[in-house]
């Protein structure tokens, strides 16, 4: 390297401002993200609760089988799916590819039996009459909100999903690093973190007595 | 070997957080068979979501392993702006028996 080419890096290093919050740019976008979907699924729960708030005929639909012990099972799988998240961050750091990779497929299949659960959820309320501005029971914006809180959940697993296939396939293949995997991992563990919010005030709140 | 080790042992780290989290679950669950008013029922399913929510923010977000400023920086505001939501109540009630607003 010549002295003008060593002057221009040296240069260019001194104005690299150091982050803030001493981790990666693409870890930093991602934790303003989730903060922001945070914020969103916040205006959805607390609309949610305004309507049933205001509905004197509120639907509480869910028996303890199949609705209440299907959602457990979501529940119990979609947690356990983080486990195997944090297996996977934890083996990519350390460069096991094929542990990462098993890790991440792990994380996939629970996620895809999480969707198939949620789907199957909704084919029976949908079986039972509930559309998104009509049910046999009461309020016609029961629907209407349970649809779209559910369903911009289950758009997360499922955009999760892709996102794992992507960043698994790259990692083995070597055009991906340990910090992808551990930026998709900060998104599933908040999609999991999101469901602890639904269960109790979407399902828990209306079950049937 | 070494890797594979380690790996077990992060699996092994976080059990407790794992089970603390299907115990809270569960507890919900059990609860919301109780014969709670609405509003007692809300406040209590929604400490224990609060509770299991920043158990994964802290350990499997690793938020709590990350400098303190990045913390001061997300969690106050989010926290400070779902507060600020909660001004829509008084109008919900309002709506439930028709009152109009006093004048």
């Amino acid at each position: 390297m010549s002295n003008t080419e060593a002057a221009i890096h040296a240069h260019a290093g001194a104005l690299v401002e150091a982050s803030p919050y001493a981790i990666p740019s693409r870890k930093l976008t991602m934790w303003l993200f989730i903060i922001s979907d945070a914020i969103t699924f916040g205006a959805l729960l607390f609309g949610y609760g305004y309507l049933r708030a205001a509905s004197s005929d509120w639907p509480t639909p869910f028996k303890l089988t199949p609705s209440i012990l299907n959602v457990m099972i979501m529940t119990v799988v979609l947690i356990t799916s983080s486990l195997t998240m944090l297996g996977a961050v934890d083996s990519a750091k350390l460069g096991d590819k094929p542990k990462t990779a098993r890790f991440l497929w792990s994380t996939i299949l629970l996620g895809v039996v999480f969707a198939g659960l949620h789907i199957r959820e909704w084919i029976g309320l949908m079986d039972e009459g509930v559309r998104l501005f009509q049910n046999p029971w009461g309020s016609p914006l029961f629907g209407a909100t349970f649809f779209s809180i559910t369903g911009l959940h289950l758009l997360h697993v499922i955009s999760g999903v892709v996102a794992i296939v992507v960043i698994s396939r790259g990692f083995s293949r070597g055009r991906l690093t340990a910090g992808h995997v551990e930026t998709v991992g900060l998104y599933w563990h908040f999609v999991d973190l999101v469901w602890m919010f639904v269960v109790p005030i979407v399902y828990l709140l209306n079950i049937s007595r | 070997m070494a890797a594979s080790g380690a790996s077990k042992n992060v699996i092994a780290r976080y059990l407790p957080v794992y089970f603390v989290l299907l115990g809270i679950s569960a507890l919900e669950v059990f609860i919301a068979y109780q014969h709670f008013a609405t509003g007692s029922l809300l406040a209590i399913l929604l400490g224990l979501a609060v509770c299991g929510g920043a158990l994964a923010v802290m350990y499997f977000m690793h938020l709590a392993q990350e400098s303190r400023s990045l913390f001061l920086t997300l969690i106050p505001a989010t926290i400070f702006v779902l507060l600020m939501m909660n001004m829509i109540w008084s109008d919900s009630f309002r709506l439930l028996h028709m009152r109009p607003f006093a004048r």
